[in-house]
């Protein structure tokens, strides 16, 4: 017996039978697309479009296109790999290490999360594709065998082990997040009213049958999956700041990087799921399932890991000047006071300052300030990949090559390109699939609810299952 | 498992046995007889004196040791180590009501007593520095500033805005007041609860530990810092602060499953079943793996970049002093982590008295370590050793600690009965 304590706040709210649940979250999959969804679609494949002519002119015509030059050989390439693997740290932790921890909360958010993980991945990935400057050579990333001689790749180098962490972490994240899927697909397979539907979504449902035995195997998947990922939430972003602080850069090399960047990532991370949730939930109606509770919850993990992230920034600083190492302590004031200070106190005040603003209930509770804070952080994470990269290279140990980076409109339209790329998936995401586990939800239906319905399994309504065209009993 | 769904009584004292102070009483006396005869040893020449002379070239920063500072490094550590584990009890109760987490519940007396032990530390760490502060922080030796003279130091003249007596004095005595202040508050609390009931307390509690919290978050780098890195006062690594958390976080961890378990031993804490045994020990479990992998990392960088500022502090304990204190840096890493991962992979495991019992001891027996091959090499150098002291001192201030946490558990109701979340962690069921 499972008891749930009166003074735990509940996460479902208006009384939802298990009907209630499948109707609501099925609605979108099978409705016919909005014309909001149309709008945005049409947006994003536009910018998409955009981007990827602009990616295209970088390949052709090759890495000058960018502003990088000669001191400044890393820049906004980089600073945007850097982002989108960070954002997408936040649908791991919630899929894994909040299941983990037997957090209920995590039920209605984790699909769309695990999503966004997915997608952030293969953003960042196209950075790394893009620096390349010869994406066809690629695969010299890896270890493959190779007819070039003794050429193989330098497993000294961060940067290959990055290339092992961001495919081990796409490949688990993926797999985790279409088991997930599963069950949720079959129902759609279930109440599928035409045979393109029910043969698409059921061959994905890889003939999930709801047994018990199919269930208990789910919950362990699942358990195991989370174990796997748990260490990758730290082992990825931990590999990505070796790729700076193995190096001697002053700036750069710093011990404390590791757990600093898992925390900044994770920061980032739920600052882009509110985002994106505080908008989905809207449209499509969701509110019950993504309550305010959820929405403060959020928050307060925001709160958390921006502090820590400042506790990070004042301990560099602090041995910056502890160390008595004048290249360290010079390379930290010229962040400061130096002449990129504006994209160094961008940071402090978006990453530091605001996130304290959540100390407040009521702006916790607030949705329009949780969204405008949560672009506020992530606007403030992208500053801080680019003040950590940019203002430590741009003063060489050398002054006579002392330089400043300008973006060229190609560093621009390879991140508008992410962006159209990241939100035309998202948005076929969140019209094709269901956005909240609906499985899930409903395990948390009784112990959560505000109010239980008298009969918590619900009455199914609508046409769809009093009349599937498809039934799978009638097969 | 038959027996998973009746709930044993939660009216549960906890009776701190004549018997139990005699054996405790008999345990220091032997901790300190040990202390004694090892330092007529030490005193008398024999020891690990010999190396003294060949090695001493090696810690030429430092001034000549005697046998004392190998006594005060020996409180040092000790003292460090368990204010880390008193600390940590109120660590874990605070993020415990911070996550609304409700397993806890019903063995959360435990770390709530553990604080009791901080006023102990903090008067004998107050102590220790007045007298043997020199002895152990080279950078209280005042010649160091003097522009110009023979001891002069520009690089440790550079830190006296942060290192020195007094600001350090305040911060050390800062820190146990306002640990222990917090703890105050959040204990009666908890004891008020027991009392009146409600909800009223519960909020305090979540209230006031987050503001420990907030305080710790800072206090907790700035105490490593101090502590121990400003032992070797030129070396620095912005993970030192996490690095001694994550230490402490794991001690002290290990120190709530031990007495756990030992309480159940003792026919205390029916209440707690194998659920809360196997989530306990999960959090050794990942915790141990969390201190590596923030070992791992500051090792890993510093010995990637190998600038010898920072590879010095490695340098000495790898090869350093004759290589003495080369068992004791595998040793940490032995009983810190390849040990309690292997034994506490498994499932059962966690749930297995005998299994949660012997990996608690590797992780606090390797801790001890930890902070061991952190703190001599910049003390006692060359003159460290294990022997009569150091195990004596251990024993000492284990049986203290013993004490004040027995002394604070029989205060109590072993089970807080009115906590509002105390029905859901009677019921915790994960299997």
């Amino acid at each position: 017996m499972h008891v749930t304590s009166s003074v735990r706040p509940p996460l479902i709210t208006g009384g939802k039978t298990y009907a209630d649940v499948t109707e609501d979250i099925c609605r979108q999959v099978e409705g016919k697309p909005t014309k909001e969804w149309k709008i945005a679609f049409t947006i994003s494949v536009i910018v998409l479009a955009y981007g990827t002519a602009c990616l295209f002119w970088t390949w052709w015509e090759g890495l000058g296109v960018w502003g990088l030059n000669k001191t400044v050989g890393w820049a906004w390439d980089i600073t945007n790999f850097v982002w989108w693997v960070g954002i997408g740290h936040a649908g791991t932790l919630i899929s894994a290490i909040l299941l983990l921890f037997r957090q209920k909360w995590r039920t209605s958010i984790n699909r769309a999360a695990e999503a966004m993980t997915i997608f952030a991945v293969l953003c960042a990935a196209s950075f790394i594709l893009m620096h390349m400057g010869r994406p066809w050579l690629a695969y010299w990333a890896l270890p493959l065998p190779n007819a070039f001689g003794s050429l193989w790749v330098n497993f000294n180098s961060p940067l290959v082990w990055d290339v092992f962490a961001i495919s081990t972490y796409f490949s688990v994240s993926l797999v985790f997040w279409y088991i997930g899927l599963i069950p949720d697909l079959a129902t759609i397979r279930d109440r599928a009213q035409n045979k393109v539907s029910r043969y698409i979504y059921g061959t994905l449902a890889m003939g999930w049958n709801g047994s018990a035995k199919t269930w208990a195997r789910y919950e362990y998947i699942s358990l195991i999956l989370a174990g796997l990922s748990t260490p990758l939430v730290l082992s990825v972003h931990t590999i990505v700041s070796m790729d700076f602080a193995t190096s001697v850069i002053p700036g750069w090399h710093t011990t404390i990087f590791p757990p600093y960047f898992v925390a900044g990532a994770i920061f980032s991370g739920f600052a882009m799921v509110q985002n994106l949730m505080l908008i989905t939930r809207v449209v499509y109606r969701l509110e019950d399932y993504i309550t305010l509770e959820h929405i403060e919850s959020m928050n307060k993990v925001i709160t958390l890991t921006g502090s820590i992230v400042g506790v990070a920034y004042l301990t560099e600083f602090f041995i910056a000047w502890y160390s008595g190492v004048e290249y360290e302590s010079y390379a930290f004031i010229n962040r400061a006071t130096g002449p990129y200070w504006w994209a160094y106190w961008t940071m402090m005040t978006c990453n530091v300052i605001s996130p304290q603003l959540f100390w407040s209930r009521s702006i916790r509770r607030s949705v329009t300030w949780t969204f405008f804070i949560s672009v506020i952080v992530n606007i403030g994470m992208w500053f801080e990949r680019f003040v950590i990269i940019v203002t430590s290279l741009h003063r060489d140990y050398l002054p006579s090559s002392w330089a400043m980076f300008s973006p060229t409109m190609y560093d621009i339209g390879d991140y508008i390109f992410s962006f159209g790329f990241f939100f035309t998936l998202f948005l076929l995401f969140s019209k094709y699939l269901p956005v909240i586990n609906m499985a899930e939800v409903k395990s948390v239906i009784r112990s959560s609810s505000e109010k239980l319905p008298a009969k918590v399994a619900g009455v199914a309504k609508g046409e769809r299952v009093a009349n599937p065209t498809f039934n799978k009993d009638a097969e | 498992m038959a027996s998973a769904h009746s709930i044993p009584s939660i009216e549960e004292r906890f009776e701190f046995t004549s018997g139990a102070k005699q054996k405790l009483l008999i345990g220091g006396a032997i901790g300190l007889a040990l202390v004694l005869i090892g330092a007529f040893l030490l005193a008398n020449g024999s020891g690990h004196e010999a190396a003294h002379g060949a090695e001493h070239a090696e810690g030429a920063a430092h001034h000549t040791s005697n046998w004392m500072t190998r006594i005060w490094a020996n409180i040092w550590v000790n003292s460090v180590y368990f204010t880390g584990i008193s600390v940590i009890g109120l660590f874990f109760i605070s993020y415990n009501y911070l996550a609304q987490s409700g397993w806890s519940v019903v063995f959360k007396r435990i770390p709530e007593a553990m604080p009791a032990f901080l006023p102990v530390t903090g008067i004998i760490m107050l102590i220790t520095f007045f007298a043997a502060g020199h002895d152990l922080f080279h950078w209280t030796h005042e010649g160091l500033y003097e522009v110009g003279g023979p001891e002069y130091d520009p690089i440790i003249a550079g830190k006296q805005g942060f290192l020195n007596t007094p600001f350090f004095l305040a911060r050390l005595v800062f820190y146990f007041v306002s640990w222990y202040m917090l703890w105050k508050v959040i204990r009666n609390a908890s004891l008020q609860e027991d009392e009146i009931g409600g909800v009223d307390m519960y909020n305090k509690s979540v209230k006031f530990g987050t503001a420990f919290l907030v305080v710790f978050a800072v206090t907790s780098s700035t105490s490593a810092w101090d502590f121990v890195m400003s032992i070797d006062t030129h070396w620095f690594s912005t993970m030192f602060g996490w690095y001694t958390l994550a230490s402490w976080h794991v001690s002290g961890l290990a120190v709530i499953t031990l007495t756990v378990v030992t309480l159940r031993e003792m026919g205390y804490l029916k209440a707690v079943n194998s659920s809360h045994l196997r989530d306990l020990g999960k959090f050794v479990f990942a915790f141990s793996i969390f201190w590596t992998y923030v070992w791992f990392a500051q090792f890993l960088l510093i010995y990637y970049a190998n600038l010898p500022e920072e590879t010095i502090y490695y340098k000495e304990r790898f090869t350093g002093f004759g290589g003495i204190f080369k068992a004791p840096f595998f040793i940490n890493l032995f009983l810190n982590f390849f040990f309690p991962f292997l034994v506490l992979m498994t499932r059962d495991a966690k749930a297995t008295h005998s299994i949660l019992k012997v990996a608690c001891w590797s992780v606090l027996i390797g801790h001890y370590f930890d902070f061991y091959t952190n703190i001599m090499p910049g003390t006692v150098g060359a003159n460290a050793g294990f022997g009569p002291v150091e195990f004596g001192f251990i024993i000492l201030f284990t049986c203290a600690f013993i004490w004040f946490v027995s002394a604070q558990l029989a205060k109590a109701n072993l089970i807080p009965k009115n906590h509002p979340m105390l029905e859901e962690s009677l019921h915790h069921d994960i299997a």
